[in-house]
């Protein structure tokens, strides 16, 4: 019997109390094809491992750690390392925090250990690299850098590197993004605007976009066309609301209650953005091919506009930015 | 009446010989009443700064100097350059006895309404202290804590600025400049977060970051902000996309 269960991960501390909690309530078993019920299942599952990364300290001074080094630069400042195959002003950190290192936050040491694994969205079986193209080409808004390009080995030498230890195949404490219960209320705009106006729009900008520092990138537009497209896993409120749920706002993850996480993640996902990759030259049949699940907000008539027009910018490196960026970035 | 327009004029001067950036807070209207009305809520306020306040609070020049650059060696620290809005906000705090230093506390207790507003005005038209130099080489670990975060703490400079020195316009008045404060000040703000003993400030940020440091972490990051070039060292442009 599989209970929905609340995974509140909202500290590192907490870690402890959330396995403890999990372990009462599902069924073994790490299911390969993810479905929302899948999801949950396998989140509460009773044979967590708990594992923690080596300290970035520990990276070695040879010609192995120099490519862990040049992953993580990678991780924290994408557009400036990787200009050719990103196109908007997020970097991988943005959405897995303190360089994919935090769990809660879908980190590397985690992910590292579950691949290669089936995917819905690409109806096959991924490896890891083929996942780091699919968080460029839609996370990034980018471009799939080539397999064995150097972008991509920095990367899984990195992610190789954090996951040093860990059992391979195994569920690991913290990974992925907290799993929450659907919410007893829906999803709402109004009061998904109330929560955002209230938590997020101090760095998020009330109009969604964003901070700009010395012409880089400081607090992430979290829709509009140098966010995330409507491909990325962020535009499904179940991963956008566990992720915010457990790490936004920045440095007070777990303070919203579900029901916020849930309604805010509806309002940012309630607005236009980047078109999908995959578009099939209607909204409808994009729709129907690619986002016809529960979570989806594209193709779906939200405050009163029909999303999924996207905003005119794919796949492209510069000129993606702001336009008043001092200095255009990734040139 | 003379003496105080041939002070504001002064001080305008001032701000604009020394000032690299302009600072948010030093936006001159061009409505004439509004710059006579701002012309006597700084001599109001520079008559609290100089001889203290009529109801007993203590000049504010004493421990944080005339221009409100701060003692470094007694830990006091810098006003001179901080948001209007944070300013007002800590001195509410002490006046409610939610922030806890006895001195502040019973200075606070003494000041009124727009005796706060004016005072919070004046400091922060002032171009902050260029920083004196580190006296300890701060440890590697502050660094990374600053510019990188660990954990759940994010980098500090995420939502103090690069170097620490504010992202300025509307999101100063949230989160206020670190640079070269002194470094036993920063560290006694950091301890107080961890104990409680400090409001959690605009949406409980800094609180729930506080309350994550270790009393290690605490020591390296308040050396390394301490020894940090302030705002009129370095200007920062900050754009709304
Ligand atoms: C807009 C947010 C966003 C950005 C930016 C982003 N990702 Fe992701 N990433 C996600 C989401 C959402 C998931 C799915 C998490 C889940 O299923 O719980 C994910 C999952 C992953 C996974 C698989 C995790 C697992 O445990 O299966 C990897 C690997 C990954 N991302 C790498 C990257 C890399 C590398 C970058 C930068 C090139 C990046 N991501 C940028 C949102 C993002
Ligand atoms: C204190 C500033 C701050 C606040 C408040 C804040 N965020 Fe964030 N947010 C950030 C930063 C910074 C990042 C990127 C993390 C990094 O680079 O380390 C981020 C990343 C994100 C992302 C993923 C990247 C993107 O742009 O899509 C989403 C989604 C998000 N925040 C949503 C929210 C929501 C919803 C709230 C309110 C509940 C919120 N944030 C409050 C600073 C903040
Ligand atoms: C007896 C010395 C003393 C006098 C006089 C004094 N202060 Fe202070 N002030 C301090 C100390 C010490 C602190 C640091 C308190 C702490 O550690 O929390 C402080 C802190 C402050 C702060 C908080 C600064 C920040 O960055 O958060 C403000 C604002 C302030 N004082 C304003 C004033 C004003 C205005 C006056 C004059 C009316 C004044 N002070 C007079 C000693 C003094
Ligand atoms: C998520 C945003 C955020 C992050 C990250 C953050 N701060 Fe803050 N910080 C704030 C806010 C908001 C305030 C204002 C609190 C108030 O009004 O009392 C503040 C205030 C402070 C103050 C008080 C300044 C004074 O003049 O008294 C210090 C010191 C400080 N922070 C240090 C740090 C350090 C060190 C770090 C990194 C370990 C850090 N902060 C990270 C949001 C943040």
């Amino acid at each position: 019997m599989t209970r929905p269960c609340t995974l509140h991960l909202s500290r590192i501390a907490g870690l402890a109390a959330a396995i403890v909690v999990l372990a009462g309530c599902g069924r073994p078993g790490v299911p390969k094809q993810e479905t929302a019920a899948s999801r949950n299942e396998r989140a509460a599952s009773p044979h967590l491992v708990v594992f923690a990364p080596p300290p970035l300290s520990e990276i070695p001074d040879d010609a192995f750690g120099a490519e862990v080094r040049h992953g993580e630069a990678l991780f924290r400042n994408t557009l400036a390392n990787a200009p050719q195959y990103v196109g908007n002003s997020l970097t991988c950190q943005s959405c897995h925090l303190d360089a994919g290192r935090l769990a809660g936050s879908a980190p590397m040491w985690a992910a590292w250990v579950s691949y290669p694994a089936y995917r819905s969205k690409d109806r096959r079986v991924d490896t890891f690299a083929a996942r780091l193209q699919g968080c460029f080409r839609y996370s990034m808004n980018g471009k799939p850098p080539p397999l064995g390009s150097p972008v991509l080995v920095a990367l899984e030498a990195y992610s190789y590197w954090m996951a040093k230890g860990a059992p391979t195949g195994a569920l690991l404490a913290g990974a992925r993004y907290p799993v929450l219960p659907r919410p007893a209320q829906g999803w709402n705009y109004a009061r998904g605007k109330t929560v955002y106006e209230q938590h997020c729009a101090l760095c998020h900008s009330p109009d969604g976009q964003g901070l700009l520092v010395d012409g880089k990138p400081w607090f992430p537009p979290v829709w509009g066309s140098r966010s995330y497209n409507w491909g990325a896993g962020m535009a499904r409120l179940d991963l956008a609301a566990g992720f915010i749920k457990g790490n936004m706002p920045l440095g007070n993850g777990g303070s919203l209650t579900d029901q916020q996480a849930w309604d805010v993640a509806y309002y940012i996902d309630g607005h236009e953005r980047p078109q999908d990759p995959r578009y099939l030259g209607s909204i409808l049949a994009t729709r129907e091919a690619f986002h016809a699940g529960p979570f989806d907000t594209y193709g779906r008539s939200v405050d009163g506009r029909l999303l999924g027009a996207g905003t005119g910018t794919t796949g492209t490196t510069t000129g993606a930015h702001g336009k008043r960026a001092t200095k255009p970035a990734g040139t | 009446m003379r003496s105080m327009l041939a002070f504001a004029v002064g001080l305008l001067l001032g701000v604009a010989a020394h000032a690299a950036v302009p600072l948010q807070a030093s936006k001159v209207s061009v409505s004439e009443a509004g710059q006579l009305e701002r012309d006597a809520q700084i001599e109001l306020a520079r008559q609290i700064v100089m001889h203290g306040s009529p109801q007993g609070a203590h000049s504010c020049a004493t421990c944080h100097g005339e221009e409100g650059q701060g003692k470094t060696k007694a830990a006091f620290p810098h006003l001179a350059g901080l948001p209007a809005p944070y300013l007002i906000r800590q001195l509410r705090h002490f006046n409610q006895m939610a922030r806890d230093n006895p001195s502040m506390q019973a200075i606070a207790h003494n000041l009124s309404e727009s005796q706060i507003v004016a005072l919070a005005a004046y400091f922060s038209r002032l171009v902050p202290p260029p920083v004196m130099g580190a006296t300890v080489h701060p440890p590697a670990l502050g660094e990374q804590l600053a510019l990188h975060g660990s954990g759940a703490v994010p980098a500090c400079v995420t939502c103090h600025g690069p170097g620490g020195r504010g992202l300025g316009g509307a999101l100063s008045a949230a989160f206020p400049p670190i640079a070269g404060q002194p470094a036993v000040y920063l560290e006694r703000q950091l301890v107080a977060w961890r104990n409680d003993k400090r409001p959690v400030g605009p949406d409980g940020l800094m609180g729930a970051v506080g309350k994550h440091l270790t009393v290690e972490q605490i020591r390296a990051v308040s050396l390394y902000f301490a020894a940090q070039p302030t705002l009129s060292n370095v200007p920062t442009a900050v754009v709304r996309p």
